[in-house]
């Protein structure tokens, strides 16, 4: 393999590892609403939604392992990597607040996939384009499912359109993280296999600003947080979230289920 | 665990000599894997859902089975792959492979008719046949929420129902009840 075609693959596997950290990391957080949301439909809601991000998390978990050497598979990069190494946005790792921070995540979250996965649904890359044709389909079903929640509590009661705001105003500081490219290659860009995520901040802010408006929210003016997620600086619930989630595999190596 | 776009052997090879016709042995091995059930919805076979792609016989003998997801975390694949390796296994065959592919994406738009007919009979309304993809409309699922027309009740027959909740018990579903026989049931999501 020449030296281009090898610096090609690791930036391809830095950027396929970003997009799967993010799915792998909020379907993680998303499932501890099980058995504890408002109602039970919402347990089961927000079960198969974290379900169906766990799942493009393992192909694209999968894809990257593939493009490292030695190869890794999906759970050596699920189970044995430190925090230091996971590329996933601080919005997905940051600890679940009330319902409406659930809400507003997975608004924010959704929509962004969905323009991401839109997008890559024509890359250049002929196994992320299938993997994104599959996923665009399940977050724009997810975004639906956040859409209506944000209208319900929003333009609900007082109590509800205060915790939404309050909501918002919390998680707005982690949206910039999202479109911020440094970490995404140019030459993966320009090639057709990777999209800048800044390219889909005018969608993004189009689809959120109207369902906001219907809602009778506004859109925070806030100042971006201080974040690093693409880089493996993560906030301090980020370790906890690890614990759990990897403390079975690091206890049994090599255990099957 | 997933290999996307890996070209499924879509014509069986040569079989070797003084076994089954190639013709005739492809259509024995379509046969047993489309007998494979679905184990969430144990009255579909996976023909019927649409998820078996391509059976094929390889040259050697080997049987290579392609099969693609409904959704991208669906719990049932491991499950099916081996309900697929026993089938054959118990019809004598070895050497027996199954792939999971992701390219084309799963749409209810494949459960065959006779699939849709066993669902309602099973107690689930069938998903809405989608036809043109509604993300290829420009704006068509901007701000506002998606419409599902309503179903008819797969109980009572009754088109007076309604959506209890978007998600169901499985991925693939949501739940639904019926305002005249006060019925809840599942409806099979049209993606």
């Amino acid at each position: 393999m020449s030296t281009t075609d090898s610096r090609t693959r690791d930036t391809l596997a830095t950027y396929v590892l970003s997009l799967a950290d993010d799915a792998l990391v909020s379907a993680q957080r998303m499932g501890e609403w099980i058995a504890s949301a408002p109602q039970l439909e919402e347990d089961v809601a927000l079960g198969n939604i974290a379900l169906d991000l766990l799942g493009q998390a393992r192909s694209l978990l999968t894809y990257a392992g593939s493009l490292t050497e030695p190869v890794l598979t999906e759970d050596d990069l699920a189970y044995w990597r430190d925090e230091r190494e996971f590329r996933n946005v601080h919005l997905v790792e940051r600890a679940n607040g009330d319902f409406g921070v659930a809400v507003v995540r997975l608004l924010v979250l959704s929509t962004y996939l969905r323009e991401l996965y839109a997008r890559l649904t024509v890359s250049t890359d002929e196994t992320l384009a299938p993997i994104a044709a599959k996923a665009v389909k399940e977050v724009d079903y997810h975004r639906d499912h956040a859409t209506m929640w944000v209208l319900r509590l929003g333009d609900g009661t007082e109590e509800s359109r205060a915790r939404m705001q309050a909501a918002l105003d919390a998680e707005w500081p982690y949206v910039a993280e999202l479109f911020d490219g440094g970490y995404v290659d140019l030459a993966l860009v320009e090639g057709g296999a990777a999209v800048d995520p800044a390219q889909l901040r005018p969608a993004f802010d189009r689809r959120i600003s109207d369902v906001l408006a219907e809602a009778t929210l506004r859109v925070p003016d806030v100042r971006p947080a201080v974040t690093g997620g693409r880089h493996g600086v993560h906030t301090e619930q980020m370790g906890y979230l690890l614990a759990e989630m990897q403390h079975l595999a690091r206890s049994h190596p090599g255990a099957s289920w | 665990m997933v290999t996307p776009l890996r070209p499924p052997v879509t014509h069986p090879a040569e079989s070797p000599a003084g076994r089954r016709t190639s013709d005739g042995s492809t259509s024995e091995a379509w046969g047993i894997a489309a007998s494979v059930l679905d184990p969430e919805v144990p009255v579909l076979t996976i023909e019927d859902l649409g998820i078996l792609r391509d059976v094929g016989v390889v040259p050697g003998g080997g049987v290579l089975v392609t099969i693609t997801p409904t959704y991208s975390g669906c719990p049932a694949m491991e499950s099916i792959r081996s309900d697929i390796l026993a089938a054959f296994a118990e019809a004598g065959w070895r050497d027996v492979r199954v792939e999971f592919v992701l390219a084309p994406a799963w749409t209810t738009d494949w459960i065959s008719d006779e699939g849709r007919r066993k669902l309602e009979e099973f107690g689930i309304a069938p998903p809405v046949r989608r036809g043109l993809d509604r993300l290829d409309h420009p704006g068509g699922s901007s701000g506002s929420v998606l419409l599902t027309l309503s179903l008819r009740c797969p109980q009572c027959g009754s088109p007076d129902t309604r959506e209890l909740s978007r998600f169901g018990s499985t991925a693939c579903k949501s739940l639904w009840v019926c305002n005249a026989c006060r019925e809840p049931f599942d409806h099979f999501k049209a993606i």
